[in-house]
């Protein structure tokens, strides 16, 4: 059984600060993290490894500093690690960013041994696109499991993987072959610790370094910048609008009293809101 | 509930205690930034996800002593396995006994996390640690290869078996008795009271070390050996054997660390074996014992220190997550609705603040310690003396300071609270509890300043304190020098604190040179005291000086004020009783008759 996770070093979105004056965002200082996404899928191939057997490899597109994130999957028992990174992939959309990473994929294949099961997170926290897996599985031609939960069982001499996928209103459980593709939601709750036997393992093992080239890619315009159609326009914060929240009295009053007066207030505020809700009450 | 701090933790030692330094320069061999990131972010979650959430209940439960097996509280005895599971136990332990041989950096940074999480839990690995450290010094290559790899693994825990009814501070007196046997072991006879965790229901053996007095041995300190005495025999293929001649008597009730067993151990009573006296292996030479304890001491000092620091940073945490919660009255200048959290009352922020300075000043000198530990291991020749005197000079203080700091940071912490404070379901009580202990053992605070004064400053004839202050005095000027905004008076108040260091320091050297003892004994305490405060003010500034964008760098300017404008001014008041007070406490005396 091998196992590829991709994962992408993110800010730390719980500290990034927007500049009150500028309006920008403010990356200086804030820690990366691995994007909890790819974290979660992470645990979910290191439990399908330890119980199916096999290795789990890590793999990410990024500059030389996202060795960081590769060394900390690799404390949590991840068994090898490749960083993609190029200044030609520098500026990469989705587009591009799925691309380079597809071809590194099918280089690992070639490498090591063909992946049975692809991991991506459902989104990143700061791109936030959810395009990364589904684009990666449309190029390798894999099924693709999106906003999977839970992995209910892996059949492997039947080639057969069954997972739960939530999705609104209720959970799909649906049964595929291998190989796969699966973009994961907060499935585990917990993701394990690394003990310090695998800390010091992770800091003294090697990362596999990819250019482009090494990477199997040779259509360099596909990469990048010149690979990516979407440019972002603009950056903004929006302006907050003001409201002051309104505090009700609900010492003398009956529940019912207090839910008409709500609505009534709202109406106040809102009069198409009620246009439209009572047309369309009696349409 | 307790979070580990992992990122001022790392700036501490990075920044401020010298592993920057010491990482650049290679002494740390092949140890990167990366991995110290690692091992602190892991060595956190642990104690975070695991020890602290049992710290409540260990100390509700306690352990308890029914039918002469101690039982330990709840989901202890689980945590304690995946603890050694993590490979924990063996950080700094020698490689070839299955440890990691880590810098002692790391160790106090993560003594001072699973501490923090629950100090009675953490207490456990401290003293097999000590004993680890003690056999591998000094003890045979046959102990060493018996005991070592169980000991580093945890599968067996050591306990530390000191302590005697009339022998407390003062271990010359104490009484236990070894008689040699032809075989070259000994058999042990006596009672040892306050042994901590000396039975318990963690491992299958564990490994005491006993000191003890042969028949023929001089008295006082120079008579006195080092046993190791296990619970259970081991046999000749490693596995266990006879039940030897030793048992846990009582526990103690105790006022904090319940989850700890604090044991009355019964050597050569007869209660096991076939001849009456516990089985003991002689560690280092007869007579030579508390030689062989003293190597290990310092370590064991800075630990408790830790404990001290962890302490101190829990109940911090602690009563600010309080104080942004509670509200009540209107605090100057609050123009919000209702009654304003009470972090917002001046005398509640003047207290977080010196809590938050106390904790991270004595995390600084601790982890200080521990670099100069470090260094005298890595250097050589002259610099590795320079090392070894920094770190000795640290040690008291680091323990004393810190442990005062526990205990003084978590009362605060207590009045922060109100009267939830003292309502034990809150969990600020326990800290006090807890922390009340570490100025106590492993040396009193007394006993450390007693150290500090007679023999600390005497080293290198003095010469060592005062290049240190000199050192400290750079880093003054160089918030002087600074060009950066907010450090307010924190030059001027670091000075006239270094100025008082300097002066408390000269006078002590001279009444110790001049022998006079009684005068120098009175102030120890306050020197101490001084000391840590001046160290204090200086690390936060050694802190608020570093280069690092992280969006932190102005709280750490912002603390650093605050601790020289509102704190240091004490150490004058220190001075004077150091170099004023030893005439009135002589006449005062008789008050006491
Ligand atoms: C502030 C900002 C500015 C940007 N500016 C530009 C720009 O100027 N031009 C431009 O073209 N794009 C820009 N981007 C887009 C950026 O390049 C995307 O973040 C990237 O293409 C990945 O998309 P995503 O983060 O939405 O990933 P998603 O599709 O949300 O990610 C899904 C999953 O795919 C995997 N994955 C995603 N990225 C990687 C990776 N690098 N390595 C390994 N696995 C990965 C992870 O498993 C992840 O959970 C910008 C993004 C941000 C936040
Ligand atoms: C919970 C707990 C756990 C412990 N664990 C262990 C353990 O695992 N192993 C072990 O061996 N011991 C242990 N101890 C014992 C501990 O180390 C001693 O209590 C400590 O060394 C003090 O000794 P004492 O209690 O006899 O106090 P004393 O020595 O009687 O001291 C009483 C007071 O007099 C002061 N004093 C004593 N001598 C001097 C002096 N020369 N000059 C100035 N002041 C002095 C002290 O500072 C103190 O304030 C433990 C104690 C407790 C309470």
């Amino acid at each position: 059984m091998h196992i590829v996770v991709c994962i992408k070093q993110v800010p730390d979105s719980a500290q990034i600060r927007v500049h009150p004056v500028t309006n920008t965002i403010m990356r200086q200082g804030v820690p990366t993290i691995i994007n909890p996404y790819d974290l979660f899928a992470l645990e979910e191939a290191l439990k399908v490894r330890d119980h199916h057997g096999g290795e789990v490899t890590v793999l990410t597109m990024g500059p030389p500093m996202a060795e960081e994130a590769l060394r900390k999957a690799l404390t949590y028992g991840a068994d090898r690690a490749i960083l993609l990174t190029d200044r030609h992939f520098a500026g990469s959309d989705t587009l591009a960013t799925s691309f380079a990473l597809s071809q590194a994929i099918s280089q690992i294949g070639n490498s090591f041994d063909t992946p049975d099961i692809v991991f991506t997170g459902k989104q990143t926290i700061d791109g936030d696109t959810a395009q990364v897996g589904p684009g990666i599985a449309k190029r390798l031609n894999l099924v693709q499991l999106t906003y999977v939960a839970k992995i209910t069982s892996i059949d492997l001499s039947a080639r057969a993987i069954t997972v739960e996928r939530r999705s609104e209103g209720g959970t799909h459980v649906l049964k595929s072959e291998l190989p796969c593709l699966i973009t994961m939601l907060e499935g585990t709750t917990v993701i394990r610790r690394g003990s310090l036997d695998d800390a010091l393992r992770a800091a003294r093992s090697e990362i596999v370094k990819w250019n482009a080239a090494e990477a199997g890619i040779e259509d360099i315009t596909k990469c990048g910048l010149r690979g990516s159609p979407t440019v972002v326009k603009r950056v903004f914060a929006p302006t907050p609008r003001e409201q002051k929240a309104v505090q009700i009295d609900t010492t003398e009053k009956r529940v019912h009293d207090i839910a008409n007066e709500l609505v009534a207030s709202i109406f106040t505020h809102q009069p198409a809101l009620q246009h439209e809700l009572s047309s369309a009450g009696s349409a | 509930m307790y979070k580990a701090p992992v990122d001022e933790i790392a700036f501490t030692l990075k920044h401020v205690a010298g592993m920057g330094d010491a990482l650049q320069s290679g002494a740390l061999g092949d140890l990167g930034e990366d991995l110290v990131d690692a091992i602190l972010s892991e060595a956190g979650r642990f104690a975070t996800e695991e020890v602290a959430p049992l710290g409540d209940i260990g100390d509700r439960q306690g352990s308890r002593l029914v039918g002469g097996k101690v039982q330990t509280p709840d989901g202890w005895r689980d945590l304690y396995h995946s603890w050694i599971g993590g490979g924990w136990n063996g950080l700094t332990a020698p490689e070839a006994y299955g440890g990691q041989n880590l810098p002692h950096m790391l160790h106090v940074a993560a003594m001072e996390m699973w501490n923090a999480g629950s100090m009675a839990f953490a207490l456990g690995p401290t003293l097999t640690m000590g004993a680890i450290e003690a056999l591998e010094k000094h003890g045979s290559d046959a102990l060493k290869a018996t005991y070592l790899p169980k000991m580093v693994s945890g599968e067996w825990t050591g306990t530390m078996n000191l302590t005697e009814p009339h022998a407390g501070s003062d271990l010359g007196v104490l009484k236990t008795r070894a008689e040699r046997r032809d075989d070259g072991t000994y058999r042990i006879f006596g009672q040892k009271i306050f042994i901590t965790w000396g039975e318990h229901d963690f491992t299958d053996n564990i490994v005491h070390l006993v000191l003890a007095r042969l028949p023929d041995a001089p008295a006082g300190t120079k008579g006195i050996s080092l046993f190791l005495v296990p619970k259970f025999l081991v046999k000749a293929d490693g596995s266990l054997g006879e039940r030897n001649d030793l048992f846990c008597h009582s526990l103690e009730h105790k006022l904090g660390i319940h989850g700890s067993p604090t044991c009355t151990m019964i050597y050569g009573d007869g209660k096991f074996g076939a001849e009456k006296g516990a089985v003991g292996y002689l560690i280092g030479e007869e007579n030579r014992g508390l030689a062989c304890m003293f190597t290990m001491m310092n370590n064991a000092r800075l630990a408790v220190g830790m404990q001290g620091v962890a302490i101190a940073d829990a109940a911090t945490q602690k009563a600010i997550a309080f104080a942004k919660e509670r509200t009540q009255g209107k605090a100057p200048g609050w123009t919000g609705q209702g009654m304003s959290p009470i972090i917002e009352h001046p005398d509640v922020a003047r207290t977080l603040l010196t809590m938050k300075a106390l904790t991270q000043g004595s995390r600084a000198i601790s982890y200080a310690c521990a670099h100069a530990v470090d260094m005298a291991h890595a250097a050589e020749g002259e610099k590795a003396k320079y090392w070894q005197e920094r770190s000795s000079l640290l040690t008291p203080i680091a323990k004393s300071f810190s442990t005062d700091a526990g205990v003084d940071v978590a009362s605060m912490g207590i009045q922060v609270h109100g009267g939830m404070g003292f309502i034990e379901e809150t969990g600020a009580a326990r800290y006090l509890r807890d922390a009340r202990i570490a100025p106590i053992y492993e040396g009193t605070n007394g006993i450390q300043a007693i150290d500090l004064v007679t023999r600390k400053l005497p080293l290198s004839d003095g010469a060592h304190v005062r290049g240190f202050i000199g050192e400290l005095r750079e880093i003054a000027s160089a918030v002087r020098a600074s060009n950066r905004n907010g450090f307010g008076e924190t030059a001027a108040r670091l000075d006239a604190a270094l100025d008082d260091l300097s002066a408390a320091t000269e006078w002590l050297i001279a009444a110790v040179a001049a022998s006079k003892l009684a005068e120098a004994l009175a102030g120890a305490t306050a020197y101490q005291r001084l000391f840590g405060l001046a160290l204090t003010g200086v690390y936060l500034a050694k802190g608020g000086l570093a280069e690092v964008s992280d969006a932190k760098e102005d709280q750490r300017i912002a603390l650093c004020r605050f601790t020289a404008e509102n704190l240091l001014a004490e150490t004058a008041a220190l001075k004077d009783r150091v170099v004023n007070g030893a005439d009135s406490l002589a006449v005062a005396r008789a008050v006491l008759a």
